[in-house]
This record gives structure tokens, sequence and C-alpha cells, in this order.
């Protein structure tokens, strides 16, 4: 167990407390309390591909209070978000966090913004290709939707031609990884200790991006270039261990190494709003000392609104994946969704219990690789979510990324507790 | 050649005001219809912007009972439709969601929604207006400013409800993607504020009832219905927004509308 606090993170929360006791005994505001307590059960349906991994269960329990202080008329406001969630199984996933601990100042045409947030970019369903700015808690979960906090100050201006937001992010996180008992995880054990960086700063190195949005009519456009250290590591087997290296799928002790380049990367993004179609398109371009290559993530979603001449919604979404450098192999740096088309069908209920459904299909175009993911969730009293998530996973290529989770197939069940 | 061009121009001018005569040939009733809505909004012309709570409370069929509670802040525009920012408080899973909403007087409204837990700005479909808002009764329409051009008139007979004297006016939306055929409001002659509608689905079969109660005044000029009441007739589940703490003229301003409020708004 450990919890991730670095030398940026303590000064971000020096700092937003120095702020915080700034606004001195003349605005005594409540704090306000809320967040989330949840349960989550997996059940994975085949034994693992590797012996140290976990059979069949997984319960875990995870924590998410937020705390809030607004002062001069909520031009002014300190967010506290701590996380940590406890794993039956997997040591890896009994993890903390700093989500957000942050001081928020408002003005009319800017606003200023420092400590630990989180910050989304990006338009599309399937994969947030533009999304950049924090790193993947991947010991959460394998889809990379959620994300560590990062430490920022960011100045956001307002003009009449769009948000412009400068960022300074002094402070890497490095990416969390499933353990060794974990599922859901590449066969070898990326080692946390065994990091090294392109960049002499190491963790310390300050990436910058500057970001201009605009709603112009229907459309939605964004641009960023974010100049420092790829979110993305290279993992490789580290030397000592590369000499009892066994064959793929064998019992082994390799350990990966973590190495961070430095990278430049340009990023847009478009959205259509065009009566009942959403049209998105995202796409990048990322320089580093090894490579230069392009992405995109593009689609649409459709929407049938009462259908059946019912409350129902249904949404139809369409997106494809492209990436430059084609087909990699596991040994090679690439995307897995180089070719790849993602297909999504929505369903919300819009009953008293906002239940809602959801389900994915992704598929490689260039081999037999498959995944199926089907949500399911609704409100339960006042304050409960219970939600149903059902994911498989197929790859007949042993040097497809998703083969390492072939028999991960799993329904994970759980109870999120609003207060 | 001259003549000739002018002869086009002629031809095209007698052409065009042709057509507008057609559009502006109102019958009277048309004509009463109109000029009525266009008092109605006139009289609430000045409201600047306002910070409002709102309760909204859900049953359905069976009697089951769901609450939600928002804070709205609106902003006048003139010449175009009004500015709204709906803050989510409960049901709790969804606090901290916003609502950003541009409505416009026959374009469809720009809207935008901030989900706290992914710090995601999502566009919603234009097409969306039809559908609920929250689960509730109310459609996304139903809750959108009202602008004159939005539509087209036809005054009925005056009619005597809630104690008071009413205009009773057709109202046939302009936007092809409304969820109604029609709209049956009734106006009171004394302050032209809105004491029921009665809502006909694509099928002009009566769908819904909207009833307001308790008009206040603001400024000593805005009036505001405390209590909105919506029966659905065809599904037996009905929704009741219970306003509250309406304050006019805050100082608000365009800036307190846009992704970056959408963004942080509480």
């Amino acid at each position: 167990m450990y919890l991730l606090v670095n030398k940026g993170q303590l000064m971000a929360i020096s700092l937003a407390a120095s702020i915080s006791l700034l606004q001195g005994e003349s605005y005594a505001n409540e704090v306000e309390v809320s967040g989330k307590i949840s349960v989550e059960q997996r059940y994975f349906f085949e034994k693992p591909l590797q012996s140290s991994q976990l059979t069949y269960g997984q319960t875990s329990l995870a924590l998410e209070p937020e705390f809030y202080w607004q002062w001069n008329d909520a031009n002014d406001s300190l967010t506290f978000k701590p996380f940590y969630r406890l794993d039956s199984q997997d040591n890896q996933r009994n993890h903390g966090d700093i989500r957000e601990l942050a001081y928020v100042h408002t003005s009319d045409e800017w606003e200023l913004r420092l400590g630990i947030r989180k910050e989304f970019w990006g338009v599309t369903e399937f994969q947030h290709l533009v999304d950049v700015i924090n790193q993947t808690d991947g010991a959460e979960d394998f889809d990379g939707e959620d994300k560590l906090g990062q430490q920022m100050i960011n100045l956001s201006l307002v003009n009449d031609w769009g948000i412009v937001d400068i960022f300074l992010l002094p402070g890497f996180r490095e990416r969390t990884f499933s353990g060794e008992d974990g599922r859901l995880r590449i066969p070898f054990i990326v080692d946390e200790h065994n990091v090294n960086y392109e960049s002499s700063a190491g963790q310390q190195h300050l990436d910058v991006a500057f970001r201009w949005v605009h709603s112009k009519g229907d459309f939605d456009l964004g641009a960023y270039w974010f100049h420092g250290t790829n979110r993305d590591p290279i993992l490789t087997s580290s030397k000592s261990s590369a000499v009892n290296k066994n064959q793929l799928g064998l019992e082994n002790t390799v350990k990966l190494q973590q190495y961070y380049n430095q990278m430049d990367q340009l990023g847009v993004e478009v959205l259509a709003t065009l009566g009942d179609w959403l049209w998105k398109f995202e796409s990048i371009y990322r320089n580093t000392k090894l490579e230069g290559f392009w992405a995109t993530q593009a689609g649409f979603e459709y929407s049938f609104i009462g259908v059946f001449s019912s409350d129902l919604d249904f949404g139809l979404i369409m997106e494809h994946g492209w990436d430059s450098r084609g087909e990699v192999t596991l040994a090679e740096v690439g995307s897995p969704l180089q070719n790849d088309i993602f297909i999504g069908a929505r369903l919300e209920f819009n009953d008293l219990q906002s239940s809602n459904t959801l389900m994915g299909i992704g598929s490689d175009l260039d081999h037999n690789a498959f995944t199926l993911i089907i949500e399911a969730s609704s409100r339960i009293g006042d304050d409960f979510i219970a939600s149903f998530d059902l994911r498989l996973l197929q790859s007949n290529e042993e040097n497809d990324l998703l083969y390492n989770l072939s028999h991960d197939d799993h329904l994970q069940l759980s109870l999120v507790w609003y207060f | 050649m001259i003549f000739k061009k002018h002869l086009i121009a002629l031809v095209s001018l007698v052409s065009l005001s042709l057509i507008t005569c057609e559009v502006y040939a109102l019958s009277t009733a048309e004509q009463t219809g109109l000029d009525i809505s266009i008092e109605s909004k006139k009289r609430d012309i000045g409201w600047q912007d306002s910070t409002a709570d709102m309760l909204m409370l859900l049953r359905n069929r069976e009697g089951q009972e769901s609450v939600r509670e928002m804070k709205i802040k609106s902003l006048e525009v003139q010449d175009d439709g009004d500015k709204s920012l709906t803050i989510f408080n409960k049901p709790r899973d969804v606090k901290g969601t916003a609502f950003l909403s541009f409505s416009h007087p026959v374009a469809a409204d720009d809207q935008w929604l901030f989900l706290p837990a992914l710090k995601r700005v999502k566009r919603i479909s234009s097409r969306n207006k039809s559908g609920p808002f929250m689960g509730s009764e109310f459609a996304f329409e139903d809750l959108s400013s009202f602008e004159v051009e939005k539509y087209t008139y036809k005054y009925l007979v005056d009619e005597r409800i809630n104690q008071l004297d009413n205009y009773k006016l057709e109202q046939y939306p302009v936007d092809e993607n409304s969820g109604y055929t029609r709209r049956v409001v009734w106006l009171d002659k004394a302050e032209y504020r809105v004491q029921k509608i009665d809502f006909y689905d694509r099928k002009n079969a009566l769908l819904k009832t909207l009833t307001f109660r308790n008009y206040q005044q603001y400024l000593g000029k805005h009036w505001r219905a405390a209590n909105q009441a919506m029966i659905n007739h065809q599904t037996g589940k009905s929704t009741e927004l219970v306003w509250s703490n309406y304050v006019f003229k805050t100082g608000l301003k365009d800036s307190d509308f846009n992704r970056n409020s959408l963004k942080r708004a509480r």
C-alpha cells in the first residue's frame, strides 16, 4: 500500500493550504461535504493466463469524498477530493490518489486554477486521443478512463473568439499498473521502481500546454500544443532480468522497466451538431525522438428521441480509430487501435431511476480481435446507483495486446452510495 | 437591355410582394393571437437576469415519488433567445452536473452538459427538444424561453379559468422537431400571464396539461409562478415544479454563461 504523493503534489498542497488560510476569519464559510463510497465485485469467467493472477473473484471498496469551500461570492473556491481503493486480491490496486486539491479564482474575463486537478479534452467516446493532461490510473481499470490528479497552474482567458488555456504542469505522474496478482494486464509485471526519463529533469520536467476552444453555431472546435513528458511509457524488459527471459505465456519473473520520453503533440477536435447527428473528429500529431505519427478517431452519434412513441431515447454511435504507424506487435511501440471500428448503442429510459444501458463493440479490421461491453445502471432509492458491466475480450493473435486479456472476460457489479 | 433588366427586377419585385402579402395575410383570429402573444412577451421585457431555486417532484402512475433539486441562472438576451445555466444538486449522483442552453427564436437551441465525474463538456443534439428533461414530464422545449417567433397563432375565445378572464389561443410550433402539433394556451386578460397550457402530441391527441399557480410579481413588473404542475394524460405520470428564492437583476453577465462557468458551476 502506498499513497501517491510526490514533491510537486506537496507543493500544490501547501500552496492551496496557504491560500485557504489567506481567506481569513471574516469569511467563516462552511465546508460543503459530498462524495461517494462504492463496493465493486468482479467475476472472471476463465482461469487466468498466468498462474500468479487471481482466479475468479475480486472484491474492492473505494472512497472518494469531496470537500468544497467558497468565499468572495464564489469567486474563490477550494476543492479537495482524495481517493482510496482497497482491493481483496491485487496489491497494486490498493492505492490512493489526490484527485483534486485546487484553488480557483474567477474573474470576468479570466480564471486562475492552482493545484491538483483533472482536465478532460475531446469529443469521441471509444478512445480519448487528444486527452493528454492527466496520467492514466491503470490499476483502476484497463479502459484508460480513470485518471490521476495532475498538479498544474492553469490560466484561462475568455475572449470573443474563444477560450485560451495556458497550462504549466510541474511534476509528472507515472502510470499505475495492475500488480502480479491482478487480471487485465500484460504478461509481464511493470516495475514501479525502475523508471527512466529522456529528460534529465526526470519527473520534475515542467510540461506546458496551450489550448484554444470555441463554440461557433453548430460547431465546437478545439486545438492545442503540448510540450513535455509523454504520458505513455515505453515498456522494455530490464537488462538484468532479460537473462532469465522465458517464452511468452510461460511462468516468468521478467519485470518491465518504464521509459518516458519527451514529446511535442498537436491536437485538434471538431464536433458538429447537425440536427439529429453529432459528427465527431479528433486527431493528434505526436513527435518524439523515436518517431513522428498521426492518429485520428472519428465518427458520429445519431439520436432517436422517443422511440416507439415512448420516453426511450436511443443513440447509435459509430467511430473509427486510425494510427499512421499501422499494425504493431507487442514488442514494438505503437497503438493497438491502428484500424479499429467501434459501434455503440445507448438507451436512455428517462424514468425516475435514470436507467440506461450502453452496448459497445470494438473490432480490429486488420486481424482477429474483438471486444464487447454491456453496461447498465439504475438508481436505487435516492442515493444509490447500481451498475452491471459485462466485458468480453477476444483475440486469436498472440502478438495482439488484447490476446493477453483474452482470458479476462468478466462481469462487474457495483453499488455506489452518494452522500 | 436596360429595359429587360428593369422588367426582370419589376417582375421579381411584384412576385416578392405577392409572397410577402401571402405571409402577412393573417386572418383576424391569427392577428389577434399574434398580438396577444407579442403583448405578453413585451410585458416581461427588461428583467435582465435572474437566479432561482427549483424543486422538481416527479410522480409515476404507481404514486412513486422522486425529487430533483436545481438552481437556475438566466440571462435576458435582446434580439435572440435567452441564456440559462441549470446546476443540479439532487439526486446526489448528478450533483455538480450543469446544463448550459442558448435558446434561439427559430434556430435550434445550443445546449451543453457538463459531467463532473469525467470533467467533460458534452454537446447535446438539438433534436432532443421533444425529449424528457431529467426523466420528468417536462420536455426540453417546455423549459426553453418563450419567443414570439417560435409559433404561429390563432385566437379562439375568451374563457374564465382560475377565477380570471382569459384569452384562449392556439400556438403552432414553427420547428418541425417539436413534439407537438399545437398548444392551447390561456393567458389572463389583466396581466397576460400564462394560466394553463394543453399540449397536443404529433397525432394531435391531448398529451399533457400544465397549470400555473401562485404568481408573484418581482420588481413591480415581472410575474413568475411559484408552482407549475404538469400532468401527462396518456401515461398518468406527473411533475410539479416549485420555484423559490427568485432574485432579479443580480448582475449576471454574458461571461457567466460560457464553457468555463459551466465547468465551475455549483
